[in-house]
């Protein structure tokens, strides 16, 4: 056996399959939910140019649920404390772009490092550590389940609640404010709202890797889309795809989850962009033909 | 113009017994701090008229539309728009802001723009969407931009998105139009389209027109009514009574000519004077039809 041979076995093996996928059904069901949250709150953070935020939030999720780990509570509780006094923070201080990005510049480092510092004095498996980090496929028990599947559908109902105006004040702020949109207190709700959505996805994708659920998915529909119906709709299916495809694929693999989810959402991205070349084009072939000079 | 079937609005027309102003400013003034932008403004806008707001960069036109907004605070007097405190009137008052960088309105269709100038400041998922969306067709087609209802904005060119921003204006039926610097960066092609859009629509409906511009020529034709600011002070009048050699030497406190060269009105010595950008006394306009 080669070298290689090795290496693809760590990475991809079907055995026991049917055994293994009924441990992680239960991730299996956290993982569509995430999709649907994230897929969703993906919308926003590219209308509203937030992927930083999105990063940073990740940070101090990871340090409120290494605390957690450290004090033997809720993993997915300390998380969402966390991502809510970061996004809380981003939220006050960060009203506008300039001052937002430095606000989060300072809060990440400051989120790792007390993460980090947690982790250190942490005596438990080595694996919950690194799991925050990287993802986990296995970890969600069923309390963590209640917990995850009760914050996505707070976080649900809030964008059900707040989709238009969002949308309305994320696209177009001038006319919304004119127009009486409540701008800057739904600037601060999708702040909670992406606290919630982040501390979700660190449980499964882990700290670092957040941004393929949250972003990625949502900025490859809208290279392919610009209808307000398709875009959530292409988001969701494709942070879904990247999640149970990646659950599914790590499964009989030794490796963390978090590259499988990576490389779906990726590819998706990459494959949107080159066909979003062939849509730009169309549109102005239509144009033309629709407007004789 | 066909007039589009939305909710009835009460729509006082132009001379109609007991049709007050729609805007109406005594004493207004606003400050930031120490510095008065602008003070003791008295202004009555009529339903139908057409109101050019002029001045220099600071002058504060851009106070005046936040003003009108709601968004910006007097610091002396009063202003109320339809009777109202102008927050309460927003629903009345169609927008056309200033163009700003598209970053995340390219990715909506223009129909979507349109379509927020319905109902995007509501909560809650979306009802009756039929009868929206017909709504923002007839809108479109009012406005000439049907053939690109679903192309992105960020596709288009910068006049076909300003006729899509005045549709989304129009799409509450406002008894106000509040246009800001609606012709910038405009070709005179465009910028004759666009002014005649809104001309239209204030002969059609009565509505009345706050166009704020850096330049007069290309509205000459159609405006009532100037309201010059400069220097903390202003001049209210018809362009033939403000826009003089004498109104405006005292306005700016230094000697300013004004000259009329075919049908267009060039100011020349006004610092910083926004009425003759350099390349148009090199580039006259060709006379409106």
């Amino acid at each position: 056996m080669t070298l290689t041979d090795g290496v693809w076995q760590q990475i991809f093996s079907f055995d026991n399959y049917g055994e293994l996928l009924a441990l992680v059904r239960n991730s299996l069901v956290a993982g569509a939910a995430l999709g649907l949250v994230g897929g969703l709150a993906g919308v926003f953070v590219i209308m509203r140019d937030l992927p930083f935020a999105v990063h940073g939030i990740s940070e101090l999720s990871f340090a409120g649920a290494s605390a957690a780990l450290l004090l033997e509570v809720n993993v997915v509780a300390g998380s969402i404390v966390g991502s809510l006094l970061a996004a809380g923070v981003i939220g006050v201080l960060g009203a506008r772009a300039r001052d937002r990005n430095s606000v989060i510049g300072i809060i990440m480092p400051f989120g790792l490092g007390l993460g980090v510092l947690f982790l250190a004095l942490y005596k438990g498996r080595a694996a919950n550590k690194f799991g925050l980090l990287t993802g986990q496929i296995v970890a969600v028990d069923t309390p963590q389940m209640t917990w995850l599947l009760g914050t996505s559908a707070v976080v649900l109902l809030a964008l059900t609640i707040m989709w238009r105006p969002l949308t309305f004040a994320s696209a177009d702020p001038d006319v919304a404010e004119a127009r009486g949109v409540p701008v800057r207190a739904l600037s601060f709700a999708f702040m909670i709202v992406l606290g919630l959505a982040v501390a979700l996805s660190v449980q499964i994708v882990g700290a670092l890797l957040v941004l393929s659920l949250l972003v990625t998915p949502a900025a490859a529909a809208a290279r392919i889309t610009a209808s307000p119906v398709m875009l959530p709709v292409l988001s969701v299916l494709f942070a879904v795809a990247s999640i149970e495809g990646g659950i599914l694929l790590a499964l009989g693999g030794s490796i963390p989850i978090s590259p499988y989810v990576t490389t779906i959402s990726f590819t998706i991205y990459a494959a949107c962009r080159i066909a979003g070349r062939y849509r730009t084009r169309r549109w102005g072939a239509r144009r033309t033909a629709a407007q004789p000079a | 113009m066909r007039r589009p079937g939305a909710a009835p609005v009460p729509r006082p027309r132009h001379g109609e017994p007991g049709a007050g102003a729609v805007i109406s400013l005594r004493g207004a003034a606003v400050s930031y701090g120490e510095r008065v932008v602008w003070q003791g403004l008295d202004l009555d806008v009529r339903p139908g008229e057409f109101v050019a707001v002029l001045g220099p960069n600071g002058s504060g036109k851009t106070s005046f539309v936040r003003a009108l907004l709601g968004r910006q605070p007097l610091s002396g007097g009063t202003l109320t728009v339809l009777g109202r405190p102008p927050r309460e009137a927003a629903r009345h008052l169609g927008y056309v802001p200033q163009q700003a960088e598209l970053s995340a309105q390219a990715m909506l269709r223009a129909r979507d723009l349109v379509r927020f100038g319905i109902d995007g400041h509501r909560f809650g998922p979306r009802l009756r969407t039929a009868a929206v969306r017909h709504r923002v067709d007839e809108i479109l087609a009012s406005v000439g931009a049907s053939a690109y209802a679903d192309v992105p904005l960020g596709l288009l060119s910068g006049g076909e998105r300003q006729r899509v921003r005045i549709g989304q204006a129009l799409a509450t039926d406002p008894r106000i139009l509040l246009c800001d610097e609606p012709l910038l960066s405009l070709d005179l092609n465009h910028q004759r389209a666009v002014t005649e859009l809104v001309d239209a629509r204030r002969r059609s409906h009565g509505t009345a027109v706050v166009f704020v511009t850096h330049e007069i020529n290309p509205v000459l034709g159609l405006v009532d009514r100037v309201l010059y600011l400069a220097r903390g002070s202003h001049r209210v009048g018809t362009p033939e009574e403000v826009l003089t050699s004498e109104s405006l030497s005292r306005l700016y406190g230094t000697r300013v000519d004004v000259v009329r060269v075919h049908g267009r009105v060039v100011v020349v010595g006004a610092p910083d004077d926004p009425a003759t950008p350099p390349h148009h006394a090199q580039q006259p306009e060709e006379v409106r039809p």
